[in-house]
């Protein structure tokens, strides 16, 4: 299994006429996700790498059937619109890719997908994949590189970082150790699958055995997965790197989310934090792939 | 976050009933004596800078006449705090104070919401005072749809012992703050102290507002130079590398000067990442070889190349950097050849004569090194290309080693671009791409065309133009690959140029623009 998108889910791509959804569509649809149909307002009756295009998302629904994620390649200030619009047509999972959105946007949003029993990855995100079953967003660019670097396995891949989602998971591959699901949690410091949401999700999934955390600075996110260790809610063994050990506070960098605030979502706090509750944290990346497999041994797979 | 001084956020809160000392912000001492005197009786002198704890820097101080707050401000202007140099002050009554509170708007990132935060004991540190009276402190969730209502600002105060006429009143003011935070989009707003006065009467003594980087374009009204958090002002640098970045929204451009006044010997890097995670390694690798960062940069989220190109020319607009160490995940999504054309165009162009380690690795990878490698022969310094393979660690390592080797190989410059003689040329985005078709005419290759990433040139008569509109190149079918211009030098009879102004990075060079 895996968690979030697999082969039988049904998606829409909001956006998909502009740069970066014809390239990411072809994309998802080389890499065997089922891209049913895309929505670009004014654009409808368009076709985009033979998916069809409609104005609106309640269109698509009614045209095309019912859709279960929609990716979102749009401008950052009319991502609100369309994300509103996608929860309100009954779609369950948004991934919000563009980053710059502002912050009380995605709080709006945040409200409507509770409401609606939805949720969202993102904003600012890379996307998410699961080997050889499907891809939204934008991880590995192009089908050819998504199939070279990843194969399914037994570790959930976490990460706030892009790069170091498919970093982590193509150094695990290249020991030998593949995943069930790569998720780039975002950037931004509020995020609708935060790192504490994703675990649980690898909690509930039967073919993720461990799972691989890259953190950063800023928010709470590492300190939340080490009171759902404490609370017996994520039992599954946990390997973490926290990156901007370097990073003074006060500064940010590039990241929203990565900045330290009122002494709270410091380097030194989120190691100590995961290690009290017996998660491994590595002090190098490069010790990633051997904690990994130390952790696959003892559980006997 | 984009902070806002303290007249400016008070200004805010005065804007929705809020009320704040009497007083006036201003830029000289023979003002502050004016305003003082206008004022009458005793004043505060507040320095206006990005700092907490002015008062121990001397930034806050008492004036008992409006003498003495002309010779106090003079002091403070001008003064450095913490790296800024405080160009305001804000001369106000002083208030007699009976009681202090404190009130708070802030977005909690595990709430997915704005938080009102409300304690009946004001003073530094919200959080020091949360553990030492966690019954003075009292915060609720706000829906961001319904705002925080009167009642449930005051039943916030009266959790935290507050009663009668005055929970009604500081209930009034903690819902007025909220609608400055949302008004505003603030990531975080705050009251600290808000001070009632001997005479009864409520007032915000002190205010904090940071609003949203990202929301800061819709506000337009607050003047925010360049929306990003700042432990003291922007260099001419960053506004330079901020425009490049705020008009143009494809991938993300993101740089500040991390040093400044240093030479060449210094060990100073020019760091150009891409990606906060792998950059932030990357960062790492360098600075345990002792080397220091004169710049962090992030270009990621598949910038176009001519981002990439604008990027490295800022930060080789920085003449005492050893080294250009470029590095990100390893193992990026984008497609990685098209910031190695904005490499190698800046490079060229402004003659790199630093060694320069670029790691491009991921998608498309080996097109970029190879991109990379084919320009080197034709840059002094030394250049080598890495991948994903290749860890940050081992290419800091390269770069060292190529620092300490000091080869530069003696190239002559190249001449001139001499003016095309038979111009043809056509917008992109964000800058002009010309072919000089007299030289075109002998090219043998004509790659521009199958090298084009958008396919949007095509031959007529053997000379490269458009086969779309030009409306729809300058709309964003031209993609700045930068292909007509590289792989023209490299593979073609070099017609090609594209041109990309950088606004303001001509007159910093010539030393113009200073800090």
């Amino acid at each position: 299994m895996s968690i979030l998108i697999d082969e039988s889910k049904r998606v829409l791509v909001q956006g998909i006429t502009g740069r970066e959804g014809i390239a990411r569509t072809l994309l998802m649809t080389e890499y065997g996700t089922k891209v049913v149909a895309g929505c670009t307002p004014g654009r409808g009756g368009e076709e985009v790498e033979g998916i069809p295009v409609y104005d609106t998302v309640l269109e698509a629904w009614e045209e095309a059937g019912p859709i279960d994620v929609s990716v979102l390649f749009i401008p950052a200030p009319l991502v609100k619109s369309a994300a509103l619009e996608a929860i309100d047509a009954g779609i369950k999972l948004l991934v919000i890719i563009p980053d710059r959105v502002p912050i009380y946007d995605v709080l709006v949003i945040a409200k409507a997908a509770k409401e609606s029993g939805a949720k969202f990855v993102g904003p600012n995100t890379l996307g998410v994949l699961s080997p050889n079953k499907g891809v939204l967003g934008m991880i590995g660019g192009r089908a050819a590189s998504a199939r070279a670097w990843f194969f399914p396995g037994p570790v959930g891949v976490t990460s706030r970082s892009g790069g170091i989602t498919s970093a982590m998971a193509y150094y695990l591959a290249q020991e030998g150790i593949g995943a069930t699901t790569l998720v780039h949690v975002g950037g931004d410091a509020v995020v609708g699958l935060p790192h504490p949401e994703v675990v649980k999700l690898f909690e509930a999934d039967p073919d993720t055995k461990a799972v691989v955390m890259f953190g950063e600075i800023g928010t709470s996110q590492e300190e939340q997965v080490a009171d759902l260790i404490e609370a017996g809610e994520f039992t599954k063994p946990l390997v973490a790197f926290i990156g901007g050990k370097a990073a003074k506070e006060g500064t940010r960098f590039s990241h929203a989310g990565a900045i330290i605030e009122g002494g709270r979502g410091t380097h030194e706090g989120k190691v100590e934090r995961l290690r009290e509750v017996g998660a491994t944290v590595v002090d190098s990346f490069g010790d990633i792939p051997k904690a990994t497999k130390g952790v696959l041994a003892d559980l006997g797979v | 976050m984009a902070r806002l001084h303290e007249y400016q956020g008070k200004e805010l809160l005065k804007s929705h009933k809020v009320p704040v000392p009497k007083g006036r912000v201003v830029s000289t001492p023979e003002e502050a004596r004016q305003v003082a005197g206008e004022l009458g009786g005793e004043v505060m002198v507040k320095a206006q800078a990005w700092v907490t704890g002015r008062a121990g820097m001397g930034g806050i101080q008492r004036a008992s006449t409006p003498e003495e707050a002309e010779s106090v401000s003079r002091e403070m202007l001008g003064m450095a705090v913490k790296g800024f140099t405080v160009e305001k002050v804000l001369v106000e009554e002083r208030l007699d104070i009976e009681r202090e509170f404190y009130a708070g708007v802030i977005i909690d990132d595990r709430a997915r919401a704005p938080v009102a935060i409300f304690s009946s004991v004001g003073g530094t540190g919200i959080e020091q005072i949360a553990r030492d009276h966690p019954d003075r402190v009292a915060q609720l969730e706000v829906d961001i749809v319904e705002g925080l209502q009167d009642y449930q600002a005051r039943d916030l105060v009266r959790r935290t012992g507050v009663h009668g006429k005055l929970l009604r009143d500081l209930g009034g003011m903690v819902a007025s703050l909220y609608e400055v935070a949302r008004s505003y989009e603030a990531r975080a707003a705050e009251i600290n102290p808000l001070v009632l006065t001997a005479d009864g009467k409520l007032c915000a003594a002190d205010c904090r507002v940071t609003v949203d980087d990202y929301a800061a374009f819709r506000h337009p009204e607050l003047g925010i130079e360049i929306a990003r958090e700042f432990d003291r002002p922007p260099t001419a640098l960053e506004k330079i590398a901020f425009q490049v970045e705020a008009n143009d929204y494809r991938g993300t451009f993101y740089f500040i000067q991390m040093a400044d006044d240093f030479q060449k010997g210094d060990g100073y890097i020019g760091f150009h990442g891409a990606g906060g995670g792998g950059s932030m390694m990357s960062m790492d690798a360098l600075l345990s070889r002792n080397y220091k960062l004169a710049t962090y940069v992030d270009t990621s989220g598949n910038p176009p190349a001519s981002k990439v190109y604008r990027a490295a020319r800022i930060v080789m607009s920085m003449p005492g950097i050893d080294g250009y160490f470029a590095s990100g995940s390893g193992v990026a999504s984008q497609e990685q050849f098209h910031s190695a054309r904005g490499f190698v165009k800046a490079f060229m162009e402004d003659r790199l004569s630093v060694p320069a380690v670029i790691r491009l690795g991921g998608n498309m990878e080996e097109k970029a090194i190879e991109i990379l490698q084919r320009a080197a022969p034709e840059i002094r310094a030394p250049l080598e290309a890495y991948g994903k393979d290749d860890t940050a660690d081992f290419c800091a390592e390269r770069l060292d080693a190529l620092i300490r080797e000091g080869k530069i190989k003696d190239l002559p410059p190249a001449p001139p671009r001499p003016e095309p003689q038979e111009p043809y040329t056509f917008e992109s985005p964000t800058g002009t791409v010309t072919y000089d078709h007299a030289v075109c005419d002998t090219c043998e290759s004509k790659v521009c065309v199958e090298t084009c990433v958008r396919k949007i040139l095509k031959l007529e008569n053997g000379c490269p133009v458009l086969n779309i509109s030009r409306d729809d190149a300058k709309g964003g079918r031209c993609v700045e690959c930068l292909a007509c211009e590289v792989e023209c030098h490299f593979a073609g009879a070099g017609g090609g140029h594209v041109e990309l102004p950088i606004p303001g990075l001509e007159e910093y060079r010539k030393g113009l623009l200073k800090r």
